[in-house]
């Protein structure tokens, strides 16, 4: 179980983005995390994996817990080992290194199972075996996509944070996207997946939050919030607060533009 | 023909020890951003720890200990000296180097004293002759263990778990860090590499004639060199220390019939004319990335 308690964080000392967020990640289920942007769910999974400091945030109060040990003061390297994974926003491939060579970084602290993980990893997306020898950063955005997903896979995790992985990607490829998150969450690990596709999202999870300016406004079985008028309405775009959400449907194509160029 | 050829090989001997420098420089950038200037120290460091290990162990185990012994100590001051400056301004990491630098002369001096130190190394100014060429046999040892070095760190980097995440670290570091690998290790790492290339370039460079306390000044000549190459090239820092190297030997052979008017020792500068000559044409150095230019 990966349990976030009451959790706050600040950015640059000042910026409180977290403001006092729960959530519980069963182990082998899969969560499904939504949200407009900048509600706060990467700032969240940065908390969960160590990743804040990078962007001068840190962890105010509440807890981050792996089967009941707190994490939040570890470094990203001593939660990795823990068994979370994450795969960042935005792929972040190391585009200069070759496919097998980004695999091999992902195992850096489980190299007594790299060639196991290798197999695994291999099986579960045969087109990275076939490009192993090439560059990644010739891969299209959606074998980016498989190839961050593998990627974090090399370290063994038992929790795998996704972070908006259909960000960008044509609607079948989305359908593959979700299709491997379950496989991957069948063969015994467990997810947290954050989506601006919320449908998507719903549609394989057990159960899903909702993040509003830093806070869980809603904490529903996925089936219940994926008949939940709000939810259907604030995602068709739909909502009440007019201006605000042009201003982030603009930010929103923004980042679409820079990551798929 | 001759003249020439043996001017090449002293350029190309030479030139090893600069690419040995160099890659400590760019090593360290890569991992760091920060272009360290203690890299002279290390050198000087290195060859004095050889002149003093030779006379116990025997020069090439000497070499060994020294490259060892001076690769702690950098790893040790990166710890003490560097790692808490971590989220400062570049600017201000590359100053702190530059008083690690005089720190560890004076050091070091101390141990040099007033007179020249032998390293002990078994070639002196001795020549050798091949094909007709009499060329120094610690050239073609430069060379050799150039070779042999470069080789050593390109597989290092290339095949191994420390290898692959310190190259990870220095095109993203917080994809790295989300991997696990713990990017304090691999600025530990950097400046180790850098303190060992140093000290083994530091050894040859004594070679022949000696150490004394101004000999450091020969490893700013590695700053051309990876300027000319690209800062965060590692193929680049071992051609521009090689293109330096021949260079400054060509010129040192022909200038003076050439270009008399140029004066004595012209061949000192050339180093800078070289560098000068490619950020005229290639601000990012011969094999650099195209963004570096704005640092
Ligand atoms: N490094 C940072 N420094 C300061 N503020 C930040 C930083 N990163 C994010 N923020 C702010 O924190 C808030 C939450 O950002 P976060 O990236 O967590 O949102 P998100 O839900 O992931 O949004 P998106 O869907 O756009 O990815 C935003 O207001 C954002 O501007
Ligand atoms: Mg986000």
């Amino acid at each position: 179980m990966l349990e976030v308690r009451n959790l706050e964080v600040v950015y640059d000392d000042v910026m409180l983005v977290l403001r006092g967020v729960s959530l519980r990640v069963p182990a082998g289920s899969i969560v499904a995390l939504l949200g407009a942007n900048g509600a706060g769910k990467t700032t969240l999974l940065r908390a969960i994996s160590g990743l804040l400091g990078v962007h001068d945030g840190e962890v105010t109060k509440g807890s981050v817990t792996v089967d009941g040990e707190p994490v939040h003061h570890l470094r990203p390297a001593q939660i990795v080992r823990r068994g979370v994974s994450q795969v960042m926003e935005g792929r972040r491939i190391l585009g200069e290194l070759t496919v097998e060579e980004n695999l091999r970084v992902g195992a850096h602290t489980a190299p007594r199972d790299l060639a196991a993980n290798l197999d695994r990893v291999y099986g579960l997306f045969p087109l990275l075996k076939e490009r192993r020898k090439g560059i990644a950063g010739y891969l299209s955005g959606g074998e980016q996509q498989m190839l961050a997903v593998g990627r974090a896979l090399m370290a063994g995790p038992r929790f795998l944070l996704l972070d908006e992985p259909s960000l960008g990607l044509a609607p079948a490829l989305v359908g593959q996207i979700r299709d491997l998150v379950v496989e991957i969450n069948a063969q015994g690990t467990t997810v947290l997946l954050v989506e601006q596709n919320a449908t998507m999202a719903l549609s394989i999870a057990a159960h899903g939050y909702v993040m509003e300016t830093g806070k869980v406004v809603m904490d529903k079985p996925a089936a219940d919030l994926l008949s939940d008028e709000d939810i259907r309405e604030f995602y068709l775009g739909l909502g009440a607060e007019g201006a605000a959400r042009s201003f982030r449907a603009v930010k929103h194509y923004r980042r679409r533009k820079r990551w798929l160029s | 023909m001759k003249a020439l050829l043996e001017s090449l090989i002293r350029g190309l001997g030479n030139g090893s020890v600069y690419a040995l420098l160099a890659l400590g420089f760019v090593i360290v950038y890569k991992a760091t951003r920060v272009i360290s200037f203690a890299q002279p120290s290390f050198m000087i460091g290195g060859a004095v720890a050889v002149s003093y290990l030779a006379e116990v162990t025997g020069f090439y185990l000497a070499m060994v200990l020294a490259a060892l012994l001076v690769a702690a100590v950098a790893l040790g001051i990166e710890r003490v000296a560097i790692r808490p400056m971590v989220g400062r301004p570049v600017f201000v990491v590359a100053i702190i180097t530059l008083g690690i630098d005089v720190v560890v002369r004076v050091v070091v001096n101390g141990f040099i004293g007033l007179d020249v130190r032998q390293v002990g190394d078994p070639w002196g100014l001795s020549l050798v002759e091949i094909g007709g060429l009499a060329v120094q046999q610690r050239w073609l040892a430069m060379l050799a263990a150039a070779a042999l070095l470069v080789g050593l760190l390109f597989a290092f980097f290339r095949y191994t778990r420390y290898g692959l995440a310190m190259r990870a670290a220095a095109l993203d570091q917080e994809t790295a860090l989300a991997q696990g690998v713990s990017v304090g290790t691999v600025f530990a790492l950097s400046w180790a590499f850098a303190g060992g290339l140093a000290a083994i370039a530091g050894t040859f460079v004594g070679t022949g004639q000696g150490v004394d306390q101004l000999t450091w000044i020969i490893a700013l000549k590695a700053l051309p060199a990876i300027i000319v190459g690209g800062l965060d090239s590692l193929g680049g820092a071992v051609a521009g220390g090689l293109i330096v190297g021949v260079v400054e030997s060509l010129v040192q052979s022909y200038q003076s019939d050439l270009a008399p008017w140029l004066g004595q020792n012209f061949a000192i500068v050339t180093p800078y004319v070289v560098m000068l000559l490619v950020l005229l044409v290639r601000p990012y150095g011969l094999f650099g990335t195209r963004e570096v230019e704005r640092v």
